[in-house]
């Protein structure tokens, strides 16, 4: 095992706030919102209770050859944007195949592909169903894709952790670094599951915001009023490499990954512990391998989905780690500017993360209008100025199925 | 209506150039699917499925490895129109 530090030295992400990674960021510092009522015919077709979702800004097809793109679901296109750009960004690695990984998540897989088919299938027979719907659909299709697009050869994992999934990437990432496994891991996560079946089911277990008639202001952890998340879409990757490997090559490093925490709960196939002793158990994890003490935390991107249970949980948690100090970290809600990626979501909080350490300013969290004394972080619909020292900074994601994932971050 | 043999070329020109990429321009009578357009065998049977459904046609699973050639499909399809 390894005790060199894993870095980070490219970012890319397909958003529903922005096409790239910058202009994602951009757009959250600015409080931009993604959600918008869809304009799909199936909304009206099946009545759906919700009409709104966050679909990615840019749609990936319009970025890559059709005969690449006809190959993919949706969710491996968006993973192929995204990680093309942070490919690009880190100066295209030259490393040995053999030693490139790719650690790269969904929560769904491709739903879209698998449900096409079966439409097929019903109205025109198995003849008309397509050679490629397996390998589409398959929930490592995106890690095969991009193992087959940059030749990696080390491995091609995919975790499944539905909301957890894409910060667990990460933190397998680092442990196969770590472990020697690679000198460079393409690590993130990808999601493209705004579907009536799936929007059908989330409003069904009361998840969703109903709030059709002001989607923009949906979205709001932490205020009284929330009522639940709103869908989301994109995906998000990072290069992440060996300190060593990042020096010699003379990469531009944004970050260090200096800590992950996975855990489960094994409470409920949905509901968070409500004493969230699983998700501090993540966050105790992530410091002790960071060699680092709650104190020196910070900044805290929430996973803070605007549910109304959900959020208090969350910062109960917290609160189990960080005492009274909770109060007093900058927090970022930024699923209300995005919404919910779900297996996406992780690998671009932690892009946010990174960021915001760069640039030393926690986003804002956007609509949040009176906040409920349950949910007490310090959050601020402003950017919060994270000061000149050393940072710290932690990535939250929880998911159905009782998963905790939390990854840590510094400055180098 | 029965198509062409000029018809059934371009058609199929068309369902190639959007599985691969490959330019119309480069599918003629005499090339190999797959030594000459390196067409792999899931991309050939999403062609022949695609093929079936704009001809009219049924091309049996274990006709498609006697296709070898545009040429051959294009045969076999304009021969075997309803």
């Amino acid at each position: 095992m390894s005790t060199s530090r894993i870095v980070v030295t490219g970012i890319g992400a397909s958003s529903p706030i922005g096409g790239t990674a910058p202009e994602s960021w951009s757009a959250l510092l600015d409080g931009a919102s993604g959600a918008r009522t869809l304009p799909h015919e199936w909304v009206e077709k099946y009545s759906l209770p919700v009409t709104f979702a966050a679909e990615a800004l840019v749609r990936p097809d319009t970025i890559l050859e059709r005969p690449v793109a006809k190959r993919l679901d949706p969710a491996s296109q968006f993973a192929l944007v995204a990680a093309m750009e942070a490919w690009a960004d880190a100066g295209s690695p030259e490393v040995e195949s053999e030693r490139l990984g790719v650690d790269f998540a969904t929560g769904i897989g491709g739903v879209w592909t698998l449900l096409d088919a079966w439409d097929t299938l019903r109205e025109k027979g198995p003849r008309r169903v397509m050679p490629m719907t397996v390998p589409m659909l398959m929930p490592n299709a995106a890690a095969g894709n991009l193992s087959l697009h940059f030749g990696a050869r080390a491995f091609a994992r995919t975790v499944a952790s539905a909301c957890a999934s894409s910060t667990e990437s990460i933190v397998n990432a680092v442990e196969h670094l770590r472990a020697g496994l690679a000198d460079v891991v393409i690590a993130g996560g990808t999601e493209s599951a705004i579907h009536p079946i799936t929007m059908a089911s989330f409003a069904s277990m009361q998840a969703l915001s109903k709030r059709n008639d002001d989607p923009a202001h949906a979205s709001r952890p932490g205020s009284i009023d929330r009522d639940g998340f709103v869908m989301g879409e994109g995906a998000a990757a990072l290069i992440l490499e060996t300190e060593e490997h990042a020096r010699a090559r003379g990469a531009k490093i944004y970050a260090a990954v200096v800590g992950g925490g996975v855990t489960a709960d094994s409470y409920h196939i949905t509901a968070n512990d409500p004493e969230g002793h699983g998700a501090a158990r993540a966050v105790t994890l992530a410091l002790a391998m960071a060699g680092a003490s709650p104190d020196d935390v910070t900044h805290i991107n929430a996973h803070a989905t605007s549910t109304p249970v959900g959020d208090p949980n969350e910062y109960q948690a917290l609160k189990m780690i960080f005492g009274d100090r909770i109060d007093d970290i900058p927090v970022s809600a930024t699923k209300a500017s995005t919404g919910h990626l779900l297996g996406g979501t992780g690998a671009l909080e932690a892009i946010f993360t990174i960021l915001a350490i760069r640039d030393r300013q926690a986003p804002p969290t956007i609509n949040l209008t009176t906040q409920d004394p349950e949910v007490p972080f310090r959050i601020s619909g402003a950017p919060q100025d994270l000061g000149a020292g050393d940072q710290l900074a932690i990535s939250n994601s929880f998911g159905f199925g009782g998963h905790n994932a939390v990854a840590a971050f510094t400055n180098i | 209506m029965a198509f062409t043999t000029d018809e059934v070329l371009a058609g199929l020109a068309e369902l190639i150039t959007d599985e691969t990429g490959i330019s119309a321009d480069e599918v003629a009578l005499e090339k190999s699917f797959t030594d000459d357009l390196d067409i792999d065998s899931i991309s050939m049977m999403t062609i022949v499925v695609n093929a079936e459904e704009k001809f009219g046609v049924t091309i049996p699973d274990d006709e498609v490895k006697n296709l070898k050639t545009v040429g051959d499909a294009v045969t076999f399809i304009t021969s075997n129109q309803a």
